[in-house]
């Protein structure tokens, strides 16, 4: 199993913790395993089979530019973040 | 200036060559975007607002379009309208709606200066006078100028179709277009547990980067409608992205060409004037160019946000951090956008903290709409950290940097926001610190002058995005290679990415030429900005130079008649394994190379890298008769990855730290109750020169990044982030009370010593 951790306002919305558990052999189906545990939390994160873009993806701390192509061998941690614009 | 640089077996990096654009530079050959003149050219103005919030009744154009030598007028009706549809996810946020509301506004002004018209005519003056006959009918609205203000119940709203995000919920009628929230661990506990909890409270006024160049764009739409500019940008791709979107475009129909840039600070990431010219070049079926002047950029460009933050850290008897917790407030302007994500996760960024909880409100006000600024968010919330970290070392009597050493963040620490640290250099920094002159030196702190001396520490963070850049080379005849790339070179970056490529292939930096050229001349390449392009491009770079090796040996070996495992390519020889009398340097193989140019190309597209930190060490002097306060001594501190060309890494350094010894002594947008701002020029706006600081040292401490094949780390931001709070802290230690509002300036301190 992947912890995941979501956004603040996500967490709020499903009244989960901190962390669920969560598995998928890429992000689109531990996103599709959420969303089943958890109806309608997809639409929290992923818009026209794409990850919304203002959220990213970080597994094992490193941010992912693949989206829901992203495979997922042997990850431990997933972060939904919001996206960070910079200077 | 001290370099830690350890040895290695570099060549090139690490060395300090001239820079290859220097020439250009110092006998003003170099073309900025208001040197570019077109044939058949003619020019623009803009009609801005008076007011900082009003609604617009009517615009009546029908005196200035008649005027002689005025070819075109154009109000926002000649825009299409967009819709809410965000964009991008890095560099440029936002909608579209807002996007294009921005650079002209439709039914509303939401700043002074806010653009509602434009003419263009024969010349400047002519275009200047026909503004001036326009006349618009505004219904004046009470502005909103801070965060108190738009935040207090009753508010005059900036957006009233606006709906607000409050932790998923949608708000209407509000100017908080955000509240996110960020928690880890247990912050009730970690409070309870807590031997002493400090908490404050500060405050910052809106700053600007205060580049030397103003903002200008130059454009043709041709009668293929194909749309050119030139412009001043920090990303030609982005503001072909931001150009098209506002025109309705498809990108591939605008093609941006960057000028050489005087400056940007991340301030020259958004358009103001290119759609502008673009349209009147439609309008009026010639090329047109307008810029800004300083009141113009002041009024209506993006400045870095002002706002409050609170920050409160419980420690144990030991100093240990338990728990901390952080509201943060910023200031927008006039549309989405204050950098409250950055700010949350720099916050608390320099420490190792088991709990923590944030929550961040990105704030509409009627102030221009907020701009990246070197490390957007970061300084404003290290001013209430690095204040509280401060004062829990007095309240326990702990040294200073003993004390940061203890809580300080390493590699694998959870952050803010979640994910853990990968290879950071924080402690590196500090244990510099700690053996530095200037920190083992005495401050004298009550000279026969009488002033009040004081020395102050502050560490900060700023992050590394990575992003998508592209590199091409070619090997010329003479054995030297031209790079070309699409990353406006701000601070040297020219130079930076093409020592990268002559490392890997073995020349000198001067037999790299590398030129930035337009977007239809290269691949993708992001902007100039979040401390990514000696990262980024630097990478496509290092890829480009072994691609382009590859080429060089698989030609090789087809003049040796050989196979291409058969061939060896070293510091620019070319030799065979097998026979020792084959070898050729790579100017002689350019020379009688029969098959074909030798080319490459490459790109990347890289995640965020593990970021900086730095810490500063200051000491001032107070004029306890003026409230007067000089720099005396000033060290910057930073963890640079690998430095490529040193100097400018120095330079970047001594530069950030600049900006913000000006943010925290004298700059300020003073606003007039009506959300004026009522010192827009540098006579009336304080920015420091050169007579007002000492030398600023620098020490570079190497920590090589795990992202980068040569260690690279973003250099350019993080030098902003610690100067406030480094100030604030030593006016602190030499007046024995703390200023917690920017500018700390004379007035402030004169009124605090008749307080006290």
């Amino acid at each position: 199993m992947i912890k995941v951790f979501l956004p603040y306002k996500t967490r709020k919305i499903f009244n989960l913790p901190v962390e669920v558990d969560a598995e998928g052999n890429n992000l689109r189906n531990l996103i599709e395993f959420l969303d089943k545990k958890y109806p309608g939390l997809k639409q929290e994160l992923v818009d026209e089979d794409k990850l919304i873009p203002t959220i990213s993806a970080v597994i094992d701390g490193r941010t992912t530019k693949l989206g829901l192509i992203q495979k997922l061998d042997n990850v431990s941690e997933i972060h939904f973040l919001p996206s960070i614009a910079g200077g | 200036m001290v370099s830690k640089s350890k040895k290695s077996d570099y060549k090139v990096i690490g060395t300090r060559p001239i820079r290859h654009d220097g020439y250009d530079k110092v006998t003003g050959r170099a073309q900025y975007g208001a040197d570019i003149k077109l044939p058949g050219m003619i020019y623009g103005a803009v009609l801005r607002s008076p007011h900082a919030h009003a609604k617009i009744k009517k615009i009546d154009i029908s005196v200035a379009e008649k005027m002689k030598g005025v070819f075109a007028v154009m109000t926002a009706k000649d825009l299409p309208r967009l819709s809410d549809k965000q964009r991008g996810n890095s560099e440029e946020s936002g909608s579209e709606k807002h996007l294009s509301e921005n650079v002209m506004a439709m039914d509303k002004v939401l700043y002074k200066g806010h653009v509602v018209a434009a003419i263009s005519a024969k010349d400047v003056n002519t275009a200047r006078e026909a503004v001036k006959k326009i006349v618009v009918d505004y219904e004046v609205l009470k502005p909103v100028i801070n965060v108190d203000q738009a935040m207090k119940k009753g508010a005059p709203i900036l957006h009233e179709d606006f709906v607000g995000d409050h932790l998923g919920k949608k708000v209407k009628n509000t100017n908080v277009a955000t509240f996110n929230k960020y928690t880890t661990g247990n912050t009730d506990e970690g409070f309870r547990k807590a031997h002493l909890i400090i908490e404050k409270e500060v405050e910052l006024q809106t700053v600007h980067q205060g580049y030397i160049e103003p903002h200008n764009g130059t454009a043709i739409w041709d009668e293929d409608d194909r749309v050119k500019i030139w412009t001043s940008t920090q990303g030609s791709f982005a503001n072909r992205d931001s150009v098209s979107k506002v025109l309705n475009l498809d990108v591939s129909r605008v093609k941006v060409t960057p000028l050489e840039i005087g400056g940007g600070f991340g301030g020259k990431i958004p358009v103001y004037l290119e759609p502008i010219a673009a349209v009147l070049s439609k309008k009026s079926r010639r090329p047109v160019q307008l810029v800004m002047s300083r009141t113009d950029v002041f009024d209506a460009s993006g400045p870095a946000p002002g706002g409050k933050v609170i920050v409160k850290i419980g420690v144990d008897k030991d100093g240990k951090m338990l728990a901390g917790y952080a509201d943060i407030r910023l200031e927008a302007g006039g549309y989405p956008e204050a950098f409250i994500e950055a700010a949350a996760k720099c916050v608390f960024s320099c420490y190792d903290i088991p709990a923590m909880e944030i929550e961040a409100y990105d704030v509409l006000v009627n102030k221009p709409s907020s701009a990246p600024y070197r490390a957007p968010g970061s300084p404003q919330v290290a001013f209430a950290t690095e204040t509280v970290v401060d004062e829990i070392c007095r309240k326990l009597n702990m040294d200073l940097i003993d004390f940061r050493l203890l809580n300080v963040a390493e590699k694998g620490t959870r952050t803010a926001l979640g994910p853990k640290y990968r290879k950071i250099g924080l402690k590196q920094v500090l244990e510099a610190a700690k053996k530095s002159d200037h920190w083992q030196s005495n401050l004298e702190k009550n000279p026969k002058s009488g002033k009040l001396r004081g020395r102050g520490i502050a560490s900060g963070y700023w992050f590394n995005i990575g992003e998508k850049s592209a590199v091409n080379l070619s090997l010329n005849m003479d054995g030297t290679v031209i790079l070309t790339e699409g990353s406006t070179d701000i601070g040297g970056s020219r130079a930076s990415i093409a020592m990268q490529a002559a490392e890997v292939l073995g020349v000198k930096a001067e037999s790299v030429r590398p030129s930035v050229v337009d977007t239809d001349s290269i691949g993708h390449t992001d902007v100039t900005g979040g401390s990514r392009t000696t990262y980024a491009t630097g990478y496509a770079a290092y890829k480009a130079a072994h691609m382009l090796i590859d080429e060089i040996t698989n030609k090789a070996a087809k003049i040796w008649d050989l196979s291409e495992d058969e061939i060896i390519y070293s510091d620019g020889v070319i030799s065979s394994k097998t026979d020792s009398e084959l070898r050729m340097t790579l100017r002689e193989f350019a020379d009688k190379n029969p098959f074909g140019p030798v080319v490459s190309s490459a790109s990347v597209d890289l995640e965020e890298a593990a970021g900086g930190f730095g810490t500063h060490i200051v000491d001032l002097e107070i004029d306890p008769e003026t409230g007067k306060t000089d720099v005396i001594r000033y060290t910057v501190l930073q963890d640079v990855g690998k430095a490529i060309h040193p100097a400018y890494v120095e330079g970047q350094l001594q530069g950030g730290a600049t900006q913000g010894i000006g943010w925290a002594l004298n700059e300020e947008y003073f606003m007039s109750d009506q959300g004026t701002m009522l010192n827009s020029s540098y006579l009336d706006y304080r920015m420091p020169i050169a007579l007002d600081l000492p030398m600023i040292e620098t020490i570079l401490v190497e920590v090589p990044s795990e992202d980068h094949p040569f260690g690279v780390r973003g250099v350019g931001e993080t030098p902003i982030c610690p100067p406030v709070p480094a100030i604030s802290n030593a006016v602190n230690d030499a007046i024995g009370s703390r200023i917690l509002s920017t500018p700390i300036k004379a007035s402030k301190i004169l009124n605090k010593l008749k307080s006290m």
